[in-house]
């Protein structure tokens, strides 16, 4: 009981600090992670035992951790090493792209295609915007993308808050497609033992369906912005040639051959057995090889705040877990739903989605996965149709709000750095319906093929 | 003037510190910069002034923002940067002026040319002159000056490590109450002199 109550209470006191944003949340997590160790493992259950088990160290040095034989590996609970090892070398990847010029070659490349024109400018970002979500995490892309779109706008003088919001959008959309997209997938993929393939024919078909919804709903929306912003005449010969965007062209074609290999290496991670840990360190080495000097540049700029978060995070909730809360959590949700496995995947859906629109959906993500592997046993109900639902929940709910996914807080605030703000009820008027109908369609979707 | 001067004036609510710093600009024929940096972002940026003046100088809501490393989706963090801008190129530019609040002691704080003065009051000064300015009771006077001292506190210390008001961050505090408005500038003005001859 002592133990269940340090969790609680070490629980509430990290969310509370991590939305109220006041003091850096990989410092937050990490000190209640090791609060939960002394606390909850040491003083309430005296329990060693439940402190290897989240520290977890020792999966990392088997064979299973790095190769599978072909069917997904289920993690065991507490710091899911896998997530953390495979964003690194993700982040090594895109850093080493990023610095070559790649990705702001792409967006100029794309806009040169489809002639500058705003309408095919306009569904063309949002579809690589989604495409490109699907392998990269969705902050790079919009970072690069919505200062690619302020650019074009300012040389072809339109509006360019119509296009960051899609394009924002589009990212999360495409993030819930694969199992790579987003931090949220990454962690349900790697605890659940799911495959690229898995979330490609689950959530990726979800994703499909709500990305041309979203297209036409978008171009609805903003199309009085988007027809007056064709209305001028601009000379195209004055607009940046897309191989100035390249840095360095021996850099630009090892990055882009080392993200093909991402890309081949995960679509099919499932036949081969390697496990996304190997392919982040495979990944992560071969750019590193390959940067020659740049190697401490490129290790200097991971983001090591975002991994730190991680592995606070999975203690804290490994706590929760160990002490059987999440079981309540879920003997609850069984409780209300009477065993209705409709009833439950709604409430899994929009409780997800709307958490996620104001607080982290990463945490959330961590803190659902135990509660319905617990409500899956005890209920019959198929563990991928939870999944699936609390994947689509956490991702696509992020969208709704300027705060809700880390994408909307970088697109927002490149944005606004070139002078072009978007508070609340901008961003809200044009997230929330699209928000609330992709939802609705992924609801309808899993009733239809899972229920 | 030869040096480049830049004179930073925070203030406590009430205090006619903006008062003070209009006569010292005046004085001194610098351009004072206050709200007119409002105007020139608004119009820059082609901005609604009135959306930017709502924006001005208060502190963002943890709960309703967030930031990313350098990204934040806080527009008053975004005005601030904006306003940190725009004077770091006037600074940049040798240009010599007075500048009131905007945390601009701490954005232009290595420019060897920076002289930080703080204005504070006696309560029953300020509260008096907040009634005379707005036609208000005590009563209301008090709560509006809590208010907007709460709020520039919180503004200030949320972008700087040195406290709002903590005379450790600041090259002088005075008190205008003691010698009156005029007197305090001529005072300020004459410490301002002795502070450029040493530049």
């Amino acid at each position: 009981m002592l133990a269940q109550i340090f969790a609680v209470a070490i629980f509430v006191v990290m969310f509370v600090l991590v939305v109220i944003d006041k003091i850096e949340r990989q410092w937050v997590t990490l000190i209640c992670g090791i609060l939960t160790l002394i606390f909850v493992f040491g003083i309430g259950m005296h329990s060693m035992q439940a402190v290897i088990d989240t520290l977890n160290v020792k999966g990392i040095f088997t064979l299973e951790f790095w190769h599978t034989s072909g069917e997904g590996n289920e993690s065991t609970s507490g710091i899911n090493w896998a997530t953390i090892i495979f964003i690194a070398g993700m982040m090594i990847m895109v850093e080493g792209m990023a610095k070559a010029g790649f990705f702001r070659w792409l967006c100029m490349r794309l806009a040169r295609l489809v002639n500058y024109k705003p309408v095919p400018l306009f569904i063309a970002f949002m579809v690589m915007s989604a495409l490109l979500s699907m392998f990269i995490d969705s902050i790079t892309v919009i970072l690069f993308l919505a200062a690619v779109t302020v650019e074009l706008a300012k040389l072809l003088k339109f509006d360019p808050v119509p296009m960051i919001l899609s394009e924002i959008f589009c990212a999360n959309l495409g993030g819930s497609a694969t199992m790579c997209g987003d931090p949220p997938n990454i962690i349900i993929g790697t605890s659940l033992g799911y495959t690229f393939a898995d979330f490609l024919t689950n959530t990726g078909v979800i994703a499909g369906i709500s990305l041309i919804v979203v297209i036409f709903y978008f171009y609805f929306v903003f199309r009085k912005q988007l027809q007056a912003a064709g209305k001028e005449t601009i000379d195209l010969t004055t607009l940046p040639d897309p191989k100035d965007a390249i840095t360095n062209k021996k850099d630009f074609v090892i990055s882009s051959i080392i993200f093909a290999c991402a890309v081949v290496l995960l679509v099919t991670h499932a036949a081969t057995g390697l496990t996304v840990s190997f392919i982040g360190v495979f990944i992560a080495l071969l750019t590193l090889i390959t940067s020659g000097r740049y190697v401490l540049t490129l290790l200097k700029k991971v983001d090591y705040k975002t991994l730190l978060f991680f592995i606070g995070l999975f203690m804290v909730v490994g706590g929760l877990e160990q002490t059987g809360i999440l079981e309540k959590i879920a003997q609850l949700i069984e409780h209300i739903s009477n065993g209705n496995v409709l009833l439950m995947v709604a409430i899994i859906l929009w409780i997800s989605a709307f958490a996620s629109a104001f607080v982290d959906n990463i945490p959330f993500a961590a803190t659902m996965i135990p509660v319905i592997k617990s409500l899956a046993v005890t209920t019959g109900v198929s563990l991928d149709t939870l999944a699936w639902t609390l994947s689509i929940g956490t991702d696509i709910g992020g969208s709704a709000t300027p705060i809700g996914a880390s994408a909307n807080v970088v697109g927002t605030s490149v944005a606004a750095k070139n002078g072009y703000l978007i508070g609340w009820g901008k961003y809200c008027k044009a997230a929330v319906p699209a928000m609330l109908i992709v939802i609705t369609i992924s609801m309808l979707f899993i009733f239809i093929r899972y229920c | 003037m030869e040096k480049q001067v830049i004179i930073s004036i925070s203030r406590e609510y009430g205090s006619q510190g903006h008062i003070v710093a209009e006569m010292i600009a005046e004085k001194l024929k610098l351009p004072l910069y206050d709200r007119k940096i409002l105007e020139d972002i608004s119009a820059n940026n082609g901005l609604k002034l009135a959306e930017l003046e709502k924006l001005d100088e208060q502190p963002r809501s943890h709960l309703f923002t967030r930031r990313l490393g350098n990204h934040s989706t806080s527009l008053e963090d975004h005005l601030l940067g904006m306003q940190f801008n725009y004077l770091k190129e006037k600074a940049d530019a040798k240009e010599s002026f007075v500048v009131v609040g905007r945390c601009s002691e701490v954005v232009l704080k290595d420019r060897e040319g920076l002289i930080t003065i703080f204005i504070v009051g006696d309560k029953e000064e300020k509260l008096k002159n907040i009634m005379d300015k707005f036609g208000i009771s005590r009563e209301e006077a008090e709560m509006k000056r809590v208010r907007h001292d709460r709020r520039r506190k919180a503004y200030h210390n949320e972008y700087s490590e040195v406290k709002w008001g903590d005379s450790r961050g600041y090259d002088i505090c005075v008190n205008v109450t003691r010698l009156g408005l005029e007197k305090t500038a001529e005072f300020l003005e004459t410490y301002i002199e002795a502070r450029i001859k040493n530049f």
